[in-house]
């Protein structure tokens, strides 16, 4: 085969599996999000708009994803930097450490579930320790903030683990002579981080930062766990309309809605952390 | 590739290719029914095992359930031979996607059941395969509290708060549990019992002086309920972790507590309000699809299904109670007992008020629940005022009803068309 034809031949299969299980439904959703039977319209969104739950699932999605992204990237960068300078047992602390990748969403939710619960290990410890007389109600609706806490704890929990394993191998690109040189001049180890870890990592916390927020937008399960029916999330409303409703047509419309949302803060993390040309290593 | 290698994948080849024709011969039981593991193993076991065809029972959440019908529906050709769900979702179906099951020589000792069962035509789409209903259930711990006065198995709303109360007062905890959680079945509560109990309708009085009244009296109970309702799916959990001491729900949704601890736990009929004991009979139903490859092994089922024998091993996995006229034996799990006993006592009681599960509502099912859980998160979670959220939400009630054209059920009076929100 020819050289030049060579990388498209590779790439063929992937590419007919992104348009057989990726753009083709894609194309579906919209289709079934844009019309009603006769032709086009936007009778889906107006619907799933109006729902007065709707601004409060979408301002629960964004509170969420604002508080907890942050925070993970901040923990994820201190354990990556912490790994990478491990001179013995890195794997394993690694391996432990992305334990909680391999867990389901749900099975996350329910573990913190088993913490939070009036029956739950928290209320056992505390009543053990005879901090309170008798179990207290955690997760009610009359105290939403701990429903938001123990949500962001288990997301944290959960999922900071993906963007560690990113930003893992993108620090292992950076060339130790760059260290080296800093070393010569006595740069302190903050300023190492903060000017050859952080702009030489930018490529990867980008691509962490961006997956990170895409399923941030998607969470559910953790949340229908936790926070029952007092934390509507958008992905929730749209397994209501979906399952609950069988309102097809109204949960691809609200499909359509969190991409765009997502679309938005992928081109805005893209932009912010842009790699100039002829700066990659 | 070495001989040894190229033998073996053609062997294993072969042998997978063997199994799946095995599994392809098999009735395929497609279900929303029996879902818990244990359930569907003792459906399984217990209760198909004798088919002499096999069975490949699969039970399902109703999404999956429906969607994959659909598909097949759609594409005129399928794999699932025979359906088993509630009268709801059959209700939700085209009839004519359903085949006639009259001529079985099979059928419910119910005449309701089976007109029910007719889905609005003259033949028999479904066949009646199952009943429940709703019952309470309390921790005998929690006895001690009930008002004085009080009969147990003739309770009414106000001293059920009243025992709320008590019990509140007496432990420092709220102890009355709902199941107000996200799976929680706390629509047909407000449509099967606080409704018809305060306002002797669902639909029509959907927004009645009566319906403030249900909700003020709700918002009561609820002032003494554990506040972590809204995470309670399963009460049997609470039950038996000691979260909650009284509690509603289905019967098959409390077993579980009753068969791991029966001298704990006692089982007792709804509460009356004004307008009588509301409560709301559960039915579920088997049916086969017009697409279904295997017609008569699944007509074979069906009738095999309604047998004395079959019902009671049914009722012993599932905990829902026989359809036709059978002599119950007597080493019945405690569960079963106990609920039979309460929904007995709820039945034959002389202000009994049944209420229909919602019917004739086709695919806006869900949207007629909603309408109830709405007002209930609106009312009673965020505390808005009762009658501004009934008027809003009497709109969408408008709405459904007039959709749909589904004329009223009881306890509801009967109505010309579309059931009217007066």
């Amino acid at each position: 085969m020819e050289a030049r034809l060579l990388p498209y031949f590779l790439i063929l299969p992937v590419t007919l599996f992104l348009c057989l299980f990726f753009l083709y439904p894609f194309a579906l959703v919209a289709q079934q999000a844009f019309g009603t039977g006769d032709g086009f319209s936007l009778d889906n969104f107006r619907e799933v708009v109006s729902y007065w739950k709707f601004p409060i699932s979408m301002k629960n999605t964004f509170l969420l994803a604002a508080a907890v992204v942050p925070i993970q990237l901040a923990l994820s960068l201190l354990m990556a930097t912490m790994v990478t300078k491990m001179q013995k047992g890195r794997d394993l602390v690694l391996y432990i450490w992305t334990i909680p990748l391999g867990i389901s969403d749900l099975a996350a939710g329910i573990i913190w579930l088993a913490i939070f619960e009036q029956s739950g290990f928290l209320n056992s410890m505390m009543v053990g320790l005879g901090v309170t007389d008798q179990p207290v109600s955690l997760l009610s609706y009359q105290t939403p903030w701990v429903v938001f806490l123990a949500i962001m704890l288990a997301e944290i929990w959960r999922a900071t683990a993906i963007m560690l394993v990113i930003l893992v191998a993108g620090i292992g690109l950076i060339p130790k002579e760059y260290y080296e040189a800093a070393d010569v001049f006595g740069a302190s180890r903050w300023k190492q981080f903060t000017r050859i870890t952080l702009p030489l990592l930018r490529p990867s916390l980008q691509t962490a930062l961006v997956l990170r927020v895409i399923l941030a937008f998607e969470v559910f399960a953790v949340v229908a766990a936790l926070g029952g029916t007092i934390f509507p999330v958008l992905m929730g409303e749209i397994y209501a309309y979906q399952f609950d409703l069988q309102n097809g047509g109204a949960a691809a419309a609200l499909a359509i809605i969190v991409l765009i949302i997502s679309i938005v803060f992928t081109l805005i993390i893209m932009r912010a952390l842009r790699v100039p040309k002829g700066a990659t290593i | 590739m070495s001989i040894h290698l190229k033998l073996s994948v053609a062997v294993s080849g072969v042998a997978m290719l063997a199994g799946a024709a095995a599994v392809q011969a098999e009735t395929l039981f497609w279900s929303t029914q029996a879902r818990p593991a244990e359930e569907a193993q003792a459906m399984r076991t217990e209760v198909l095992g004798g088919f002499e065809g096999g069975v490949d029972y699969q039970p399902n959440e109703d999404g999956p359930w429906l969607t994959r019908l659909q598909a097949e529906l759609q594409a005129d050709s399928g794999s699932i031979d025979l359906l088993g769900s509630l009268h709801g979702n059959f209700s939700a179906m085209n009839p004519d996607d359903l085949m006639d099951l009259s001529e079985l020589g099979v059928m419910s000792a119910s005449g309701t059941f089976n007109d029910l069962a007719k889905l609005g035509t003259d033949s028999l789409q479904y066949m009646p395969w199952m009943q429940a209903s709703y019952i309470m259930a309390a921790n005998t711990e929690a006895l001690q509290y009930l008002p004085e006065g009080a009969d147990i198995d003739a309770l009414t709303y106000d001293q059920l708060i009243a025992w709320a109360a008590n019990v509140e007062e007496a432990t420092g905890q709220k102890k009355f549990g709902f199941p107000a959680g996200p799976k929680g079945l706390k629509h047909r509560f407000f449509q099967g019992y606080l409704y018809p109990s305060y306002t002797n309708g669902v639909v029509r009085t959907f927004a009645s002086p009566e319906a403030v009244t249900a909700w003020e009296k709700f918002k009561e109970l609820w002032s003494h309920t554990n506040p972590a309702s809204t995470n309670f799916s399963f009460m049997q959990e609470q039950l038996l972790n000691g979260d909650a001491w009284i509690v509603f729900d289905h019967t098959s949704r409390l077993a579980q507590a009753f068969n791991e601890r029966p001298d704990d736990f006692v089982a007792f009929p709804a509460p009356a309000g004004p307008t009588g004991r509301g409560f709301m009979p559960v039915l579920a139903g088997v049916a086969i699809p017009r697409t279904a490859p295997d017609a008569e092994g699944a007509k074979a089922l069906v009738t095999y299904l309604m047998q004395p024998e079959t019902q009671i091993a049914t009722l012993k996995a599932t905990n829902f109670f026989p359809v036709v006229d059978v002599e119950l034996p007597a080493d019945l799990p405690p569960s079963v007992k106990a609920a039979g006993e309460a929904v007995a006592k709820m039945s034959s009681s002389a202000d009994a008020n049944p209420g229909l599960l919602p019917a004739g509502l086709g695919s806006m099912g869900g949207d007629f629940n909603r309408v109830y859980v709405d007002a209930f998160e609106r009312i009673v979670l965020a505390g808005q005022p009762i009658e501004q959220v009934l008027e809003d939400q009497k709109k969408q009630l408008e709405k459904i009803m007039n959709e749909t054209g589904a004329p009223c059920w009881a306890p509801d009076a009967p109505s010309e068309g579309a059931c009217p929100v007066e």
